[in-house]
């Protein structure tokens, strides 16, 4: 019998993880995945929201704010990409300041520190590519951008060197009540758990349904993105949002942490909850829509677009908390935007609720820091050499828009929890994240992937099972 | 270390730019390559139509590019393998070259001339923007041809074919042969920028259909590719509602252009034609930044081989003689910063002869010209100036202009941009025109 | 009577070119623009050639595939004889151009030779 059970190695459940694994606990994760990762988590906007728009009393504000709080501390003990970059909303109609005033209100009293609003021409001293339209913007200097990869991995690889276990590539089929805890029946076989933890994204009201009667519901909500080559990241240092426009809901135009430029996400409701595919209405709405925002968006140096899937509960905020009917099942659900913003807070806020109702002792020898990959792009020269000297893998460029190394790609699979596949490698290397989108270095990174792991390049996949690159050899298909 | 001249790339602009180089009497150079092998794309197109030009016989890739490698190892040219470069600076009139090995780790050279040679990249299916789903299965053409012929493994069995460029035709053939079923091939254009020879005897004789202007609307499958949907394109290349239809494949092959691979030009600062994405030069194949040459792909992208090889063994004899006048560079410097700022005007008309540079103005139809300018100073007695055209013309006329004054009109069957186009001037001719400021090549029609 | 289209190759005009046949015998020829037309389209319906690019394995080398090429053009309906002919060649490291792979393939008269080097 376990002590917790998470389901699902999304953001939230790795953070939720990395919180009970402080304490002398047996938790594991359970996720469909090959990877942690792999559902909203991987596909967003990467921001760490200022907290002005969730309304006053809400989990989501209450949240926002000490998750964006959180963040900077956090990604210097767990060694992930975060920048604050400040974040605007941009008013196109003299006529529409008073939505900007609301913002500017409710953000204040969520305990947003440094809003204020200030005009287009303020606006675009800040930022110089912004249109000029704009008339008004709100300005919150506590915004941020993150590289949401890398904070779930981090979450998770600190989770794990904590004692966490990780059941990755296992579906849970089924959750019943039993004596003194509950059966979650899987792909792989049946756990026992006195607690279980439901941070399953858009897939958590199907599970907590399976427990509680009192339903809830979560509509997939699917946002497209275009991402633009490093070589125009700098059409903005901040991250850009908009007041809804002719067009309708504002979308965003932001530089990643990496220094790429992000416009998107649409929002539209679906049905299908793999649903991931982008539409060419959809690309071309945000970019038109994205456009309003700046002078002029430069479409030809696009280098991929994605989709992603928001869990959006009925009634719009987060459902976090043990239900009702089900002692010992603990929710982490309807987790959207700003759900990567919150994950370090709701980590905290689910784990004292349930260490506060299921007692047990703060372990003496958490290891609260964790060390990523060094990257060879960002070191400095002097940085690059004594890594070259350690180990000349890392002389070995695999990745040459990213300028990822045969070292960082060895390492990224060897540590706790590696990558299995290649978007495992990309998302903990950036190797195949750049402008020639893995042409050039996924051949190279599939024969060091089956070379560490020993196994045949043919059962190297992209991510899950059935997403094999090579399907045999010459001669014999 | 300090060389006289780093050749960045050992393909088959790198291997005939250091042979002319070396041949011209450059005993110091060296050549970094990224890959295990010299010859650079030629060693995975095992495919033949090679060096018809060059040898007057027709050779598969590998065996044109053991022609330069013989030759490189012959002349004992110095090269370095799996050693990539991450940087190019200026320090004073020297470019610091900065690369990556795992002999070596990281080091820096100081060179006084570069030659750039790292040809170019195919267009991804971001960069193309096709929506749909982002399975295993997509691959670019060359991504496709590298598994294949260099591994020997075989990336899909059913497959569609996304552009007709000759590297998309080639693969058809390829996949054919190895037992894969190659469903057909969607070109966005009305008109296939691949060469016929490829389309008559990779896809005819295959009976593989060859859809002109169709293209790919969606893309499903949520691990493996499942099936494309393919759609007609009107005249602006926006899909047709109501013509889609979906193809049942394991994958999906992009054959649809190829991009210069002009990072490391970008970083040290080199003036850039958008129209080629790759670099400005002058007749001697000079960037704007002295003593820094460009040939092959990532000048412009070529449609054969033998023509990267005449160009780049031009930019290593121009190498050679800029390391032989560097005496003269007061005056060379003076033309290059008039590349850059007038786009190749002289404003300056009280210049001696050796100045006296011309403009070459692409219009009506020559989407660009390389070189974009010459010095009649350093201009051969024969200039070859390449160039393509930007759509398909039958019965046409490449016409040459010096100021106002016709000086060729060479009469053309058919012109198509997939084909790259040459004119050759003479020296005598321009140097007979007192003034000439501008030569403009066009496509006249009737 | 029946006919035939074709793309001349010959050079970049690439002419529609239409042959007319009688009981397998050509007829006339229409749509060239020049005499290499006809004699392209000629040398199609009479003895099409090609040469054959493919690959062999190879063991003991650095590579898994060697290249390897008809040492001059076969008759294009030969083409998958000789590819199902060199599915059962593995030859042994060290591979040098030129070396003969597999000799008269096919009945061909034509060898396979090698078209790089495998140490």
């Amino acid at each position: 019998m376990q002590d917790i059970i998470i389901i699902g190695a999304g953001v939230t459940g790795c953070a939720i993880a990395r919180e009970l694994s402080r304490y002398d606990l047996d938790v594991c994760v359970i996720e469909k995945s090959s990877d942690v990762c792999e559902g909203t988590s991987k596909a967003n906007s990467g921001i760490v929201h200022a907290g002005y728009d969730a309304k006053p009393g809400s989990l989501k504000a209450k949240l926002n704010v000490r998750g964006n709080e959180m963040m900077e501390q956090l990604s210097k003990e767990l060694d992930f990409p975060f920048k604050r970059n400040g974040s605007m909303v941009l008013c196109f109609d003299e006529k529409d300041k008073g939505q900007l005033e609301r913002l500017l209100d409710q953000g204040r009293q969520n305990g947003v520190k440094d809003l204020r609003i200030i005009t287009g021409d303020e606006a675009r001293k800040i930022e110089p590519g912004l249109s000029d339209e704009v008339c008004f913007a709100l300005y919150a200097p506590t915004g941020g951008i993150v590289c949401p990869f890398n904070l779930t991995i981090a979450l998770a690889e600190n989770a794990a060197v904590n004692g966490v276990k990780f059941h990755l590539g296992t579906k849970v089929t089924d959750v019943l009540k039993e004596d003194g805890g509950y059966l979650v029946k899987t792909s792989k076989g049946d756990f026992k758990s006195r607690i279980v933890v439901n941070a399953s994204g858009v897939y958590a009201a199907k599970i907590h349904n399976l427990v509680s009667d009192e339903k809830i519901n979560i509509v997939p909500r699917k946002g497209e993105y275009c991402l633009f080559d490093k070589m125009v990241g700098g059409l903005v240092s901040s991250t850009i949002f908009q007041l809804p426009t002719k067009y309708g809901k504002g979308v965003l135009v932001t530089p990643t942490v990496h220094g790429n430029l992000l416009v998107g996400p649409n929002a539209v409701d679906i049905d299908d909850f793999e649903g991931v595919n982008t539409t060419a209405e959809g690309l071309s709405d945000i970019l038109k829509r994205g456009g309003l925002s700046v002078k002029q968006l430069p479409t030809r140096q696009i280098i991929t677009s994605f989709a992603g899937l928001r869990a959006h509960e009925d009634k719009g905020d987060f459902v976090i908390g043990e239900a009702n009917d089900a002692p010992g099942f603990f929710d982490a659900a309807g987790i959207e935007s700003p759900g990567l913003s919150c994950a370090p807070a709701i980590g905290e806020y689910l784990a004292d609720m349930i260490v506060a109702k299921y007692p047990a002792k703060k372990k003496e020898n958490f290891v609260s820091k964790r060390k990523g990959i060094p990257s060879m792009a960002l070191a400095s020269p002097e940085e690059k050499k004594k890594l070259i000297e350690e180990n000349p893998l890392y002389a070995n460029v695999v990745c040459r828009c990213e300028l990822v190394t045969e070292g960082e790609i060895v390492d990224s699979i060897k540590r706790p929890l590696g990558a299995t596949t290649l978007d495992g490698v990309k998302r903990r290397t950036r190797a195949g994240m750049g402008r020639c989108q893995a042409g050039f270095c996924s051949p190279k990174t599939v024969e060091i992937l089956a070379r560490e792991l020993g196994v045949d390049e043919a059962e190297i996949t992209k991510n899950d099972r059935g997403s094999e690159f090579i399907l045999g050899d010459i001669k014999d298909v | 270390m300090e060389k006289d001249l780093v050749i960045i790339g050992g393909g088959p602009a790198g291997l005939a730019a250091a042979i002319a180089a070396k041949e011209a009497g450059v005993s110091n150079l060296l050549i970094l390559e990224r890959d295990n092998k010299l010859g650079g794309i030629l060693n995975q197109c095992i495919h033949n139509g090679f060096g018809l030009h060059t040898f007057k016989e027709e050779l598969t890739g590998p065996e044109y590019a053991a022609r330069f490698i013989d030759k490189a190892l012959k002349l004992e040219i110095p090269y370095k393998l799996e050693t990539m470069v991450i940087d190019i600076s200026r320090d004073g009139d020297f470019k610091m070259v900065s690369y990556m090995n795992r002999e070596e780790g990281l080091v820096t050279v100081k060179a006084k001339a570069v030659i750039l040679c790292m040809g170019c990249r195919e267009r991804s299916r971001g960069a193309l923007n096709i929506p749909g789903y982002r399975p295993a299965g997509i691959y670019t053409a060359g991504t496709a041809q590298r598994y294949v012929n260099i591994e020997g493994r075989m990336p899909g069995k059913e497959v569609v074919i996304l552009g007709s460029g000759d590297i998309g035709l080639i693969m058809a053939r390829r996949m054919t042969f190895e037992g894969a079923k190659v469903k057909l091939v969607a070109e966005l254009m009305p008109y296939s920028g691949g060469l016929k020879r490829n389309i008559a005897q990779c896809l005819k004789d295959f009976d593989i259909p060859l859809l002109l202007s169709h293209t790919v609307v969606d893309i499903k499958g949520k691990e493996r590719v499942e099936a494309v949907v393919i759609a007609k394109v009107d005249e602006n290349s926006k899909p047709i509602p109501g013509t889609e239809e979906e193809i049942k494949c394991d994958t999906l092959l992009l054959s649809c252009g190829l991009i210069p691979e002009n990072e490391l030009s970008g970083g040290l600062g080199v003036g850039m034609n958008r129209v080629t994405g790759g670099p400005l030069v002058n007749e001697s194949l000079e960037t704007d930044i002295e003593g820094v040459f460009a040939c092959g792909n990532v000048l412009h992208v070529h449609d054969l081989v033998d023509y990267v090889s005449e160009e780049s063994a031009q930019a290593g004899k121009k190498a050679a003689e800029y390391l032989g006048v560097n005496e003269e560079k007061d005056s060379c410097d003076k033309e290059r910063c008039a590349i850059k700022e007038t786009g190749g005007k002289s404003d300056d008309k009280d210049t001696e002869k050796a100045d006296h540079f011309i403009k070459i103005n692409a219009v009506d139809g020559v989407r660009y010209t390389v070189p974009s300018v010459i010095r009649l100073s350093h201009m051969e007695d024969r200039q070859t100036v390449r160039f393509r055209v930007g759509a398909v013309y039958k019965k046409a006329a490449i016409q040459v202009l010096a100021g106002d004054k016709e000086i060729m009109n060479l009469k053309k069957a058919a012109l198509a941009p997939g084909e790259m186009e040459q004119v050759i001037l003479q020296k005598s001719v321009l140097e007979s025109i007192p003034d000439l400021e501008e030569v403009t090549i066009r496509v006249k029609t009737d | 009577m029946e006919t035939k289209e074709f793309t001349c190759i010959r050079c970049p005009l690439g002419c529609n070119v239409v042959a007319t046949l009688e009981d397998g015998r050509i007829v006339s020829i229409t749509g060239n623009t020049c005499p290499r037309g006809a004699e392209y389209v000629t040398n199609e319906l009479t003895d099409p050639r090609r040469i054959v690019t493919s690959l062999v394995k190879v063991t003991g080398g650095a590579h898994p595939v060697v290249s390897v090429k008809t040492a001059s053009d076969i008759p294009k309906g030969k083409i998958f004889d000789c590819l199902a002919a060199l599915r059962s060649v593995e030859l042994v490291a060290p591979v040098r151009i030129g070396d003969v792979v597999l000799a008269d393939v096919c009945g061909t008269g034509v060898d396979i030779v090698a078209t790089s080097n495998v140490q």
